[in-house]
Parts: C-alpha cells; sequence; structure tokens
C-alpha cells in the first residue's frame, strides 16, 4: 500500500496513490445509514426552526463523508479540496445572495 | 527593432495546416489548432448573421416611425442580433479561436489535457447553433436576449423552448472548453514554467474558464426552468401560479453578468501581449494584472443585480449589490493604468494590432467609466432600458472585445497560417472600425440620456437626427470588419511568408516555426526566465 | 490518432501519473459545475420554503417518507459498492470490479424503480403539476394558514419534479456508463497502475448520491411528521 508522503515542490502534485481499506469503507457506510435513521428520527420531533437546521446538518455531515472518504479527498491535494470548496462557495453566494432580496422586501426605513 | 515584420523566404515544410489532408482530417482532429481554426470559422459565420440583424435593426431605426418592420418582427431582429452575438460570438470568440490555438504553446505543452474534449466542445457549440438558427429563422423568437418571464414563460408565442435548447447546448461547449483550460493551465505547464511565469494571456483565461465553470451551469438550469414552465405548466416564474418573475432574473443574471466577464477577460490578455510588444517594454506590474484577473472573476458573481434595480426587488440589497459594483470596477482600472505605465518610455511602434491595443484602451475607458454611472442606482434608474445601456454595453464589447480579438488575430495571424496580413489595408480597416463606432454608438449615449428607450421600433422626432448618425456610423463599422474578412483570407494564399518570430515577441509560442508543427515543439521546453523580457533577443528554445 | 499500441498514455501527456492527476481534476472541477447546476434548483428551493413555509411543510407530508429513506438508504449502499469496485480496481482484481459494479447498477435501478412507483402515485392523486393538478391539504388547518395553499403546493411539486427528475435524469446516464466500466474491468482493461476511468465514475456517482442526499430531507422531511 502506497504511503503518504508530502512532496517536494509540490505546487501541482495532485493526489498521491492511496488505497483504501475496504473495512474504511463499511465503516463510512454504517456512519451514514445511521445518520439516515437519526434525521428520519429528527424529522419525528417538534424542533421548531432547528428542524431545518438539524436536518441541513446532517445531510451536510454525510455529505462530508462521502466526499471525505468515498470520493478519497481526504488524501488528495490543497487544489482538490480548493476546487470542491468553491463549488460550495459558489452555491452560498446563490442562494444566500439572492434570499437577501428576498429577507429584505420587506424593511422600512421610511415610514409611510 | 524592426517597424516591419520579419519575413521569411520559404514556409516550414511539416506543419498543422499540411500535416494532414482532406475533410476526415479537419472534422476528426484532435489537434487544438486545427479545432481552433474551426471555431473561427464559425464564430465569424456568427458574426456576420449577428451583424446583419443589427443592419435591419440600423434600418428601422432611420426613421422614428415603424416603417420597416411589425413591431413584433423588430422585437424577432434585436433578439435574434443579441442572441447569436451573446452566446455564439462574444462567448467563445476569443477563448475558443485564440485561447485554444495559444493557451498550450504559450504553456509549452503539447495539446490541451483533453483534446477529445475539445473537438466535442465544437460539435456542441455547431449544434446548439443550428438548434438556435433553427428558432431564430423559423417562426423566431421576440423575447429578447434576456428571456425575462412571465412573458418568454406565459406569453410569448415565439420558438422559446427551441432557442433555449439550442442555447443549453452551447453551453455546455462553454463549460467544456472552461474545464479543458483549467486542467490544461494546473497541469500541463512545462518544466520551469511556473504561474508567475505564464503570459498574462494565459491568466486571464485562467480566470475566464473559472467564470464559465461557476456560472454557465446556473443559466442552464434556467433555461430549463423556462422549459419546464413553458411545456409542463410548472410554475416558477408566474405570479397566478404562486412563482416570482424576478427570481428568474436573479437567476439569469447570476450567469449573465459574470458572462460579460467572460467576454472581456479574454481581450484584457490581448491586450496585456499586445502592449508589451509594441512598446518593446515589460509589461508593468505584471503581479497586479494577474491577480487582478482572479480578482475580477470572484468580484463579478457579486454584483449581478444592477441589472434588476428597476425589477421590484429590495432596494436594500439594491443598494448593496451598487457597493459591489464599484468595487468591480477597480480591479478592471488596475490593469488601464498598468497598461499605460508600460507605454510610457516604452519604444511604441503602430502596427496593425497596437491600433486596435490602443483602440481598446481608450474605448474600454469610456464603456468602464458609463458602467460605473449605471452601478449607482439613482443614475441607473434615469437610464434604464434606454439607449445609454445600450451604447455602454457597445463600447465594452464591441470597442472592448471586438478590438482585441481582431488586434489578437492580426498578431497571431502569422504565427497561425505562416503568412503576413497585407498592413496597409489592415490599418485602414482599424481605423475604420475606430471611425465607425464611434459614430454609432457615440450618439447612443445622447439618445439614452435624453429618453429614447431601447427596444422599440419608432421614437420621437427629436431623435431622428442622432439615429441617422448611428446608423451612418454601422455602415462605416460593417465596412471595416468586412474588410479583414477578405484581406486576411487572401494573405492565407497570397501574402509574404513571415519568419518563426516576425514582430518580434516573447513568448514561448514564438519560439516554435510558423505555421507550427503538430506536436508544437519538437522537444519539450524548458523555461528559465521571466515573461515579457524585451531586453534580450528573443532566444532560441531551450530543448530537454 | 488513436493510441492503442501505447498503453494507456495518451500523446500529449508525458507520464501516467500527469494523464491520471489531470483526469481527476477534470472530473472534479466537472463536479463543481454541477453543483452550481443543481444550484440553481436548491436555490430556488431555498426562496419558495422560506416564502410558503406553511404550504411546503403540509405538501412534503403528501410524500411517502418511508420510500424515501428506503431510496436513501439504497443509495448509500451503492456508493458503498462503487467505492468497493474502484478498491478493485486499485489492487488490480479485474473481476470484481464487475462484480461490484453490478451490485451498484442493481442499487441503482431499485431506486429508479421506487421513483417511478413514487411518480406514479403522485400521478394519481393529482399532484403533477399542470391543468390536472387539484391539492387536497394533508393537514386541516393548512388552508387556514395559507389561503392560497393550491398556487403554493403547485411550488412546491413543480419543484419536486423538477429536482428529483433531474437527480434521476444523472443517475439514468450513469448506469451506461457504469455498465461500460464494468465491462472493461472484466476484460482486464484496468490495473493498480492505471484505474482512472473507473475512479472518475465513481466520483460522478457518489455526486449523485450527495445531491440525494440533501433532497430527502429537503423534500421528504420538512416540519415534522
Amino acid at each position: 500500500m502506497a504511503e503518504h508522503t508530502p512532496h517536494a515542490d509540490a505546487v501541482d502534485l495532485g493526489p498521491h496513490e492511496h488505497v483504501v481499506s475496504p473495512k474504511l469503507y463499511v465503516g463510512i457506510f454504517a456512519a451514514l445509514m445511521v445518520l439516515t435513521y437519526l434525521t428520519v428520527e429528527a424529522a419525528g420531533h417538534d424542533f421548531g426552526i432547528f428542524n431545518t437546521v438539524v436536518a441541513l446538518g446532517i445531510a451536510s455531515t454525510k455529505a462530508l463523508l462521502v466526499i471525505a472518504f468515498f470520493m478519497h479527498v481526504r488524501w488528495a491535494g490543497k487544489l482538490v479540496v480548493l476546487v470542491v470548496a468553491s463549488g460550495f462557495v459558489w452555491l452560498g453566494f446563490l442562494i444566500l445572495i439572492t434570499m437577501s432580496d428576498y429577507l429584505s422586501r420587506g424593511f422600512s426605513l421610511v415610514t409611510g | 527593432m524592426p517597424t516591419q515584420p520579419i519575413t521569411s523566404e520559404t514556409m516550414p515544410k511539416e506543419h498543422y495546416l499540411n500535416a494532414d489532408y482532406g475533410i476526415r482530417s479537419w472534422l476528426l482532429t484532435i489537434d487544438h489548432k486545427r479545432i481552433a481554426l474551426l471555431y473561427l470559422l464559425s464564430v465569424t459565420v456568427a458574426f456576420a448573421l449577428g451583424g446583419a440583424y443589427a443592419v435591419l435593426v440600423r434600418l428601422e431605426l432611420l426613421t422614428p416611425a415603424g416603417d420597416f418592420f411589425t413591431a413584433e418582427n423588430y422585437n424577432k431582429m434585436f433578439t435574434a442580433h443579441g442572441v447569436i452575438m451573446v452566446f455564439f460570438f462574444m462567448i467563445p470568440a476569443i477563448p475558443a479561436t485564440l485561447g485554444n490555438f495559444l493557451l498550450p504553446m504559450m504553456i509549452g505543452a503539447k495539446d490541451l489535457a483533453f483534446p477529445r474534449i475539445n473537438l466535442l466542445s465544437w460539435y456542441l457549440y455547431v449544434v446548439g447553433f443550428l438548434v438556435t438558427l433553427g428558432a431564430l429563422f423559423v417562426g423566431g423568437l421576440d423575447t429578447g436576449w434576456t428571456f425575462y418571464t412571465p412573458y418568454s414563460t406565459a406569453f410569448a408565442n415565439s420558438n422559446v423552448v427551441a432557442a433555449g435548447v439550442g442555447i443549453f447546448i452551447s453551453g455546455f461547449s462553454s463549460i467544456l472548453t472552461g474545464f479543458n483550460f483549467i486542467v490544461t493551465i494546473h497541469k500541463m505547464r512545462a518544466p520551469g514554467m511556473t504561474w508567475f511565469r505564464m503570459p498574462l494571456f494565459v491568466w486571464a483565461h485562467y480566470a475566464t474558464s473559472l467564470i464559465q465553470i461557476l456560472g454557465t451551469p446556473v443559466v442552464a438550469v434556467t433555461i430549463l426552468m423556462v422549459a419546464a414552465e413553458r411545456l409542463f405548466k410548472f410554475g416558477f416564474f408566474d405570479p397566478t401560479r404562486g412563482g416570482d418573475p424576478i427570481l428568474f432574473q436573479h437567476l439569469f443574471w447570476f450567469y449573465s453578468h459574470p458572462a460579460v466577464y467572460i467576454m472581456i477577460l479574454p481581450a484584457m490578455g490581448v491586450i496585456s501581449e499586445l502592449v508589451t510588444c509594441f512598446s518593446r517594454k515589460r509589461v508593468f506590474g505584471y503581479d497586479f494584472i494577474a491577480m487582478s484577473s482572479l480578482a475580477i472573476a470572484v468580484l463579478s458573481f457579486l454584483v449581478w443585480a444592477h441589472h434588476m434595480f428597476v425589477s421590484g426587488m429590495s432596494v436594500y440589497a439594491a443598494m448593496i449589490f451598487s457597493a459591489l459594483s464599484f468595487l468591480v470596477a477597480i480591479p478592471s482600472a488596475i490593469k488601464v493604468f498598468n497598461w499605460t505605465a508600460t507605454l510610457f518610455r516604452g519604444s511604441v511602434s503602430w502596427q496593425t494590432p497596437m491600433l486596435y491595443a490602443m483602440g481598446f484602451i481608450g474605448l474600454f475607458l469610456i464603456g468602464g467609466l458609463t458602467g460605473l454611472f449605471l452601478a449607482s442606482v439613482g443614475l441607473d434608474i434615469h437610464v434604464t432600458d434606454t439607449y445609454f445601456i445600450v451604447a455602454h454595453f457597445h463600447y465594452v464589447m464591441v470597442g472592448g472585445t471586438i478590438m482585441a480579438y481582431l488586434g489578437g488575430l492580426h498578431f497571431w495571424w502569422p504565427k497561425m497560417t505562416g503568412r503576413l496580413y497585407p498592413e496597409w489595408w489592415a490599418r485602414v480597416s482599424a481605423v475604420l472600425v475606430f471611425v465607425g463606432f464611434n459614430t454609432t454608438f457615440l450618439p447612443q449615449f445622447i439618445l439614452g440620456y435624453l429618453g429614447m428607450p431601447r427596444r422599440y421600433y419608432a421614437y420621437p422626432e427629436e431623435f431622428q437626427v442622432l439615429n441617422v448618425m448611428s446608423t451612418a456610423g454601422a455602415s462605416i463599422l460593417g465596412v471595416g470588419f468586412l474588410l479583414p474578412i477578405f484581406y486576411l483570407a487572401w494573405s492565407m494564399r497570397y501574402g509574404r511568408i513571415s519568419s518563426a518570430n516576425p514582430w518580434p515577441a516573447t513568448g514561448l509560442e514564438w519560439q516554435t516555426p510558423s505555421p507550427p508543427p503538430t506536436e508544437n515543439f519538437p522537444r519539450t521546453p524548458v523555461v528559465d526566465e521571466e515573461a515579457y523580457d524585451y531586453t534580450r533577443p528573443p532566444k532560441e528554445i531551450a530543448l530537454v | 490518432m488513436s493510441d492503442a499500441h501505447a498503453g494507456p498514455l495518451r500523446h500529449h501527456f508525458a507520464t501516467l501519473q500527469q494523464q491520471k492527476e489531470s483526469a481527476t481534476l477534470g472530473m472534479w472541477v466537472f463536479i463543481a459545475q454541477e453543483i452550481m447546476f443543481f444550484g440553481g434548483l436548491f436555490g430556488t428551493y431555498a426562496i419558495y420554503r422560506y416564502l410558503y413555509y406553511a404550504a411546503f411543510e403540509d405538501a412534503s407530508h403528501h410524500l411517502d417518507w418511508k420510500l424515501g429513506a428506503i431510496n436513501t438508504g439504497v443509495l448509500i449502499c451503492s456508493s458503498l459498492t462503487m467505492a468497493l469496485a474502484v478498491h478493485a480496481a486499485a489492487v488490480g482484481k479485474g473481476k470484481q470490479i464487475a462484480a461490484w459494479i453490478a451490485a451498484t447498477i442493481l442499487l441503482g435501478s431499485i431506486f429508479l424503480g421506487v421513483k417511478v412507483v413514487e411518480y406514479k402515485e403522485k400521478f394519481d392523486h393529482h399532484l403533477v403539476p399542470g391543468p390536472k393538478f387539484h391539492y387536497v391539504p394533508h393537514a386541516e388547518a393548512a388552508r387556514a394558514a395559507d389561503p392560497e395553499i393550491d398556487r403554493h403546493s403547485q411550488i412546491y411539486f413543480s419543484l419536486y419534479f423538477m429536482m428529483t427528475g433531474l437527480h434521476a435524469l444523472h443517475m439514468i446516464i450513469g448506469i451506461p456508463l457504469l455498465a461500460w466500466m464494468g465491462w472493461r474491468g472484466w476484460r482486464g482493461e484496468f490495473s493498480a497502475l492505471y484505474h482512472s476511468p473507473i475512479e472518475i465514475t465513481g466520483l460522478y456517482w457518489h455526486f449523485v448520491d450527495i445531491v440525494w442526499i440533501f433532497l430527502f430531507p429537503l423534500l421528504y422531511l420538512i416540519g415534522h411528521h
């Protein structure tokens, strides 16, 4: 199995060959199933606004597990991490900034 | 320093143009240089068609009454002009022609990272173009290139879905080109070609590719939503079904604003190359120009709602977008200052590419500054949907991008074809373009400010003089654009033979024969000096 | 033009490592693009859920969360089998690749089968947007909470069909790609040294799983049940 060693001038050398043990995959799979159960369970309770927070939090955790372990980003270079992060940051731009329009339509700094 | 390009007695014996013959060798090529020429042909056709529609629009506007077309047909004319020019000329023009041709060579690579996907990009472009043309010719599209809802989803009787499908397909052409460039720049640079030794043209295309990847999919899915609304009666943007038309505008402009930077960034990359070569001087502030390209790519995604100030969106959000829009002008200004500083104390010569470059700097300045007027919410409300806007974006798109495109095309023509274009004809064309352009669009600033609305086929009598002037300018501009098509084609057969590096210019692409061999470099070059070193004579490539 | 004689190394790459890194980076850049592609729909969802929460909550109860949960489990399982297929390729076990891929395809097909069942159910209950849409609120108080619930629930279902439909389309495209990889694996075309096609296909499949990971709670579990 190849080791994970740092590179000399690692500017653009991407992922080192890293073979992941099937046991780890099964472990992650178990975690994902547990989280799926949790999200269904949490939906059965009334946490008010926090239902949404919990649901998204669990979904994000699951996504992170898939990305880090099934998709090997845990062992990938900084560049891949940057690409993944950029995708989500841009998604954030789209959703949050568009939302800011809808959230602030009702504001009124001027009476009348 | 020669003011005449260096000629040669003979062409190289074997190069990418004669490496293989027959239509199959072109239609099934994976050589990035041949694909670039395929694109050159296609975008020229698109430009001619888009230009023809512009002619029709300007003919109608010679007279105050709507007497040439019906109102609905006039809508179809300006829509066709916009759709063709934006999606099938402006977006691909520099990246898919000059970018495709030069990018691998500038970094010392044999080809792009994914040559077959590059060819696929071209086919997607062609198919998208044909589908869209079908929609435009048969029945027509009258929504404006911006497809605003609910008109486009609930009321238009025109071929919205068909045109949308065509644009969707060509969008993937753009995405794949961007994706190819990003991977190529990261992974295929020659030994010694560090990021900060790369030509600024490459930096510009990297930033452009970021925008293509992150922005285009949003408009793609928005087109699907519009199609779903028309075909299946989903109600995303229809108020009668609970939807919000302004949401369409958010989704549309999230891409379409960064899209204009897809159009201008490669042009700025070209200008960096031209200014440095024709001042015989290292570009001033290389790091700042490189970083400003990235800054533009990021900031361009944060300003889109300045297209929506009058839409009914929140005024408070509008103010934030206004402030951000002022911010995005800063990196562009940095570039203009640095180009000017490059010229200072340089040894300036006035070949055609430099004429276009100087034209770019002046006209982009006007276009960019008027953009600042529009970033101010108060002023924008007054001039939005008037000819002021039309003038603004034509100044940056035509006075900016198209002039840079023509400048770049002339500059690298010897590299691409092994021939020199006829300098006198080229200079005449450049002057005609400059004069014609300003005569066409300067009056439009005034018209817009006085209140003439855009997308109207009739206007008050008092605006006729300026409109006639604008149409007259368009005729001159048309001649200026047509001439290169003829003399460039002529030069491919009869032009003087160019040396490998006629100007001469720095850069790896000039250190290989003109035209280059299929594999670009006989052996992989090794880079050991900074970009744009004009203090020394151009060296032979150091071979591995 | 083909490089069959040179093995898997394409002519424009210097080394197999460079080729592999390019392929991997390329697929990640493509995935970033896909995030934005679905992102337009997630953004639309966020806006309308904010505006019409009561209608969305009520409409969500029309979905069978048990089927959704089963499908989530199925898809996560398929990600496991996909990861194991890539592992088999990395250790050079060609026949195993094909077996794990077959399992992945099977699980993916089960997912799609369940979706067909769900879609048919929506159709039968007049919950497909369009002229035949007819909404019966799940909770008594729903119409009082939102008098426009007929229109707003139609937005919910438009999003439901568009998002799950686009997701399903990505799976429908993925399955033949998987089959092709399985075929190549069976024929011994992959080795420890060269298996990036299957690796990047795996990345695509995992991404499709991640989209569903978000779709499930957002569509099926709004509010509480």
